[in-house]
């Protein structure tokens, strides 16, 4: 694949991510202000996500357009500011990396609440 | 109005230099250029600038007046006045060959590197090819096919300031005008051309070209419909083939 045929579905990639991330940012707002109703404690938090697999499914949605958005934006600044540098691939997959990874880790947390 | 004199400073030199003060008499429905001409056919003959039709035609008379690239032959001096004091710079992003003249040849390069010019299929034995005024490709061709090539656009841009191998929003417009011409036959070569780092997909949509642009043409639109394009040839396809 050329590069420039790769720029381009870059940039399809993250358009359509960024049409995820909008709904999803937009409901995850609404679940924080129903959330902190009556106060906010982790066992309120886990009372209502633990076992929730439609909870599970849409923060993992969310973390999966997290990875495709954020790292390809990254990597674009770093290629404009530091052209030279080399640094975007490598930081683009750190970034990808830690987003699926710590996100992925995040959901299963509230998921089981811990339990693995 | 008339008898205040216009304090107006001009660059002088290439690209090392300075501005030098010069004092104009204000007359009524002064244009930018007619500053400039008055400095140059009463001031001083060795201020070298560019111009040609006056009537905002040929997009040859383009210059940064009070920090804004502006067309000077269309521009009066009443709508930009700040005080009693004008500030005429050569235009950004392109190399100074002298004072007020730019050396363009890089800006006229890269519409040719966007595959900016026309190629049909048809000789003179042909019969005309009919464009339909009201279809779609023609309506998008139109929102962009008044161009002038004066630089306006491309010395506006940020994206040209620190990327300096992109295109631009002056190619890529004229390139989005070719995209919706049905006769052209260059489509695949022209969004290979515009793809990439150095083309569409480097816009960041901050609309410098569009706010300053004389013809009132809005590049920023002709490039998200190219980065729509083309982005969609490389994934999907197009009625040209994938790219």
């Amino acid at each position: 694949m050329s590069a420039t045929v790769m720029q381009a579905k870059l940039w399809y990639a993250q358009r359509i991510s960024a049409m995820i991330l909008g709904i999803c940012v937009a409901i995850h707002l609404l679940i924080i202000f129903y959330a902190i109703r009556g106060g906010l404690s982790a066992q309120e938090i886990l009372g209502r996500t633990q076992g929730n697999i439609g909870f599970a499914i849409f923060y993992e949605v969310f973390v999966l357009a997290c990875f495709v958005h954020a790292p390809i934006g990254l990597a674009n600044i770093l290629q404009e500011t530091f052209p030279k540098s080399g640094l975007a691939k490598p930081s683009s997959w750190i970034l990808a990396s830690l987003i699926l990874f710590l996100g992925t880790a995040a959901v299963v947390g509230v998921f089981t609440g811990g339990q693995i | 109005m008339a008898n205040i004199d216009l304090k107006v400073r001009v660059w002088r030199g290439s690209q090392e230099g300075e501005f030098v003060e010069y004092l104009v008499p204000r007359n009524p429905n002064q244009t930018v250029l007619d500053v400039v001409t008055y400095i140059q056919r009463k001031l001083d003959p060795t201020l070298s600038y560019r111009f040609a039709c006056r009537v905002g035609m040929c997009g040859s008379c383009a210059m940064t007046v009070n920090g804004v690239a502006r067309w000077t032959c269309r521009t009066h001096v009443s709508q930009i006045l700040q005080g009693d004091s004008l500030e005429i710079a050569p235009l950004n992003n392109l190399p100074v060959i002298k004072d007020l003249a730019t050396d363009m040849r890089e800006f006229f390069n890269k519409w040719k590197g966007a595959v900016g010019f026309f190629k049909g299929s048809q000789t003179r034995h042909d019969d005309f090819a009919k464009v339909i005024p009201d279809s779609a490709e023609r309506q998008l061709a139109n929102a962009g096919i008044e161009c002038i090539g004066c630089g306006v656009c491309y010395a506006s841009c940020e994206v040209v300031e620190s990327r300096p191998n992109y295109l631009g929003p002056a190619a890529l417009n004229r390139a989005w005008t070719l995209t919706n011409d049905v006769r052209d036959v260059q489509q695949l070569a022209r969004m290979q051309a515009v793809a990439g780092d150095a083309g569409c997909h480097a816009c960041h949509t901050q609309g410098s070209c569009t706010e300053r642009c004389p013809k009132a043409i809005e590049p920023t639109a002709s490039i998200a419909g190219l980065k729509k394009l083309v982005a969609r040839a490389a994934v999907k396809g197009s009625k040209w083939g994938k790219l």
